[in-house]
């Protein structure tokens, strides 16, 4: 009978976390499982939180928002530099667009959207990924903030360096290249990647923020812990926003 | 009395002098550039050079390289290079340091481009006296490299550069673009490959090969994924089926044609042939070269200075491993109307030359720009990707010839299908046309692009297509675009174009005059005072 009873309290909790979790969503806004479950090209309607953006450029705005359910990538948001500016990681914002597939991420294409900022702040934890890297389903935390710990810092070329400006190592130093990474656990071995133009909290992107520059100062076996958000670009490419070394 | 009336006579002329140097917008008092007769060696200049690469890192060597070996010749010369894998961004940072006037000396760009840089004043520096020079010129007599002469650059390619009747560019590397084919799908669907695919052809096989089993899986690859056919570059797109159909683009005035009955046409074809799941874009999916080497895609149309990313065998790939499939990959022009009389686009970077206070510094500048123009750059930086070189003298070289005839000795430097990308372009310049320059043509061919991007989305995104879709796509690319505010005849000479100064600039002009008489009034009474003295 207890057992019942503690059961059937469980299911009560969980339905209550749940319709709660819904409530704070406003009237025509879809949950992320809605949004999960909604077809490419299909009008959608979200209310997340910004927990990171990309510099503003030609007026538009490509934000990293989650919900306590899930994340969402809105590329290139059109908007202006002012309502840019009020966009500072929290923020609760309200976006209808569509939703699309771009090289397997799927996004909120921002270029004909309808935003709106709104009262409220959340910032997501993130989810310890790591073990989920080798994973059939990390697709299903797709632009989420997640952790990935005590990865080892590989080669990334044939020279043996623990970075490279570029995929590809054609970038330098002091232009707007974006850094590549491996870095590996349970023996198979990663790319990361620190996008030139993603800020950090304080709005600063490029060489300037702490995560650019501590891959500058990765070596080849360094023990780090990173944290990111779960991009996709024809499979995994975490976009990193902080690399500390491993505690 | 006679000294207060030339004094104020003299004031009034300075006066006048100031508010015409300060009355056109983005103008930093820069004189026209006028030729040195001897360049300085006992001097030391340090030059900028900002690039393009397509995050290519063998072609961001060949830069270093051409550097060093430049820095060789002329050791009083430094070049500092910056590189950017985006024409648009350094575009946006050059219109940013013109007001600053700190734009590099040296610049990959488009002419497109410098049609807009053209608007501030002598800011770039026309090459047509510097091309003459007899001993800096191209071939020049006191150069330390082996230039080539003005008519061993491709006329085609050099008239490419022109704006208003001046050379203000001098062509870098040219490129067109090419139809990438998977073969054994198309023959799998029965057809064979025409030596000039036609638009009819590309549509019908591409209709063939959208169709799906019940379950979903597309019948000709299996699987749940295939785009038949993938554009890039959609502006490119536009124009040149607008150029095959002897349709309005615009005049070489700027007057605006593309609002016309063609380019519905072709919107509605697009349309059509989004709807049944046979095309889509870069913009839209991804980079056609994933799809194409993944087995997705039939029809992959990009720059043949993309032709490393594409094929089974492919030097640059994006997609792992054991997505990629093995097929035999096939080289054409794009899909033309009229097969008969082939039209496609020229494209590639162009080389131009920003004016400064230091006419020596603008002749160093020069130098390095004509010394991107030698064998050793044209023929290394031609083989990182399927572009040609710009000079016959290039071309005609032992060494390109030899190039050319190892096509599929290797997959990396003689891989085939670049190679065969290069030949296209070689075998069909006189084939290739580029639009008109002028002030606002880089928003045109941006607009051009949207109507087609546009018109996917709106199929994809179950819009009705109709005359009320292409009446708002038409407000909506003329004014997101401004293409209302582009003036016929500005070809990028200048003031024309800005109309009357704001209210603003004109107070401020305004001020500055006033400032100036009471400067000069001062300066007059304390003279007399001072004379009187004397006396």
């Amino acid at each position: 009978m207890k057992k019942i009873l503690a059961i059937v309290l469980a299911l009560v909790l969980m339905f209550s976390m749940t319709a709660l979790a819904a409530e704070a969503k406003g009237e025509g806004v879809m949950t992320y499982a809605e949004y999960a479950a909604a077809a490419l090209d299909s009008e959608v309607t979200i209310e997340a939180y910004v927990q990171a953006k990309q510099s503003w450029w030609d007026n538009k705005a490509t934000i990293y928002a989650a919900d306590e359910e899930g994340g969402y990538f809105i590329y290139n948001l059109t908007c202006t530099e002012e309502d840019y500016a009020k966009m500072v990681p929290g923020t609760k914002i309200k976006v209808t667009g569509y939703k699309i597939a771009w090289a397997g991420e799927i996004e909120v294409d921002g270029s004909d959207a309808k935003f709106e900022i709104l009262e409220g702040s959340y910032i997501a934890e993130p989810i310890d990924a790591t073990a989920l890297l080798a994973a059939e389903n990390l697709i299903d935390y797709q632009n989420q903030l997640v952790a990935f710990k005590g990865m080892t810092v590989e080669a990334c070329n044939d020279k043996g360096d623990a970075f490279q400006y570029s995929w590809d190592g054609s970038g330098e130093a002091g232009t707007d290249a974006d850094l590549y990474f491996n870095a590996s656990v349970d023996g198979k071995t990663y790319t990361f990647v620190i996008e030139y133009y993603m800020c950090d909290a304080n709005g600063v992107y490029g060489a300037e923020t702490e995560a650019y520059k501590a891959v500058q100062a990765l070596k080849v076996g360094d023990k780090i812990d990173m944290t990111g958000f779960l991009y996709w670009y024809e499979g995994a490419q975490p976009h990193i926003a902080s690399v500390v070394p491993a505690v | 009395m006679r000294n207060i009336r030339k004094c104020a006579a003299l004031i009034m002329v300075l006066l006048l002098v100031c508010l015409m140097t300060t009355g056109c917008h983005g103008s930093r008092d820069l004189k026209g550039f006028s030729i040195p007769s001897e360049f300085d060696m006992t001097r030391d200049y340090e030059i900028t050079f900002w690039a393009k690469n397509d995050t290519n890192k063998t072609q961001t060597d060949i830069y270093k390289q051409a550097i060093a070996d430049f820095m060789e010749l002329y050791p009083n010369i430094t070049v500092n290079l910056r590189l950017y894998t985006d024409y648009s961004r350094i575009y946006n940072d050059v219109i940013t340091n013109i007001a600053t006037k700190t734009t590099p000396n040296v610049c990959i760009t488009y002419p497109d481009h410098i049609a807009t840089y053209l608007t501030s004043d002598n800011c770039v520096v026309p090459l047509d006296n510097l091309f003459a020079d007899a001993k800096y010129g191209l071939g020049g007599s006191e150069l330390r490299f082996d230039s080539p002469s003005q008519e061993e650059i491709i006329p085609q390619f050099l008239s490419e550069c022109t704006i208003g009747g001046q050379h203000y560019a001098i062509p870098y590397m040219r490129s067109t673009e090419a139809l990438y084919i998977n073969k054994d799908f198309v023959e799998a669907l029965g057809y064979a490959i025409p030596d000039v695919v036609t638009w009819d052809f590309i549509w019908e096989v591409s209709d063939a090969a959208a169709a799906k089993d019940e379950e979903g899986n597309y019948l000709l690859n299996g699987q749940k994924v295939m785009i038949p056919f993938i554009y890039k570059s959609t502006d490119n797109m536009m124009i040149q089926m607008l150029r095959q159909k002897n349709a309005g683009y615009s005049t070489d005035a700027g007057e605006i044609l593309i609002f016309n009955d063609e380019t519905k046409d072709i919107l509605e074809t697009v349309a059509e042939h989004t709807a049944t799941g046979a095309f889509s874009t870069f913009k839209i999916s991804s980079y056609p070269a994933n799809f194409l080497n993944a087995g997705q895609c039939v029809f992959a149309i990009d720059s043949t200075a993309g032709a490393t990313w594409m094929g089974s065998d492919a030097p640059l790939c994006d997609i792992a491993e054991d997505k990629l499939v093995q097929f035999e990959t096939e080289v054409r022009m794009i899909p033309q109307f009229d097969p008969e009389n082939p039209k496609m686009i020229s494209q590639g970077p162009s080389v131009c030359v920003f004016n400064k206070d230091d006419p020596q510094e603008v002749l160093a500048s020069w130098l390095f720009a004509q010394y991107l123009l030698t064998n050793e750059v044209q023929i290394a930086y031609s083989g990182t990707e399927g572009y040609v070189p710009v000079t016959s003298k290039a071309q005609n070289s032992a060494e390109y010839q030899d190039y050319l005839s190892r096509a599929g000795e290797d997959n990396n430097l003689y891989y085939e299908v670049k190679l065969e990308a290069a030949q296209l372009l070689l075998a069909n310049t006189g084939n290739t046309f580029v639009t008109p320059v002028f002030n606002g043509s880089a928003s045109l061919r941006n607009a051009a692009g949207q109507l087609i991007e546009d018109t996917v989305k709106g199929v994809k995104r179950n819009k009705e297509i109709n005359e009320a879709f292409f009446e708002k796509l038409y407000l909506d690319a003329t004014s997101l675009y401004r293409l209302d505010q582009i003036e016929a005849g500005a070809s990028g000479s200048g003031k024309a174009q800005f109309g009357p100064l704001p209210t603003t600039s004109v107070v401020l002009l305004a001020s500055l005059a006033g400032t100036w008489v009471l400067i000069g009034l001062y300066a007059m009474t304390t003279m007399l005072r001072k004379r009187k003295t004397v006396r």
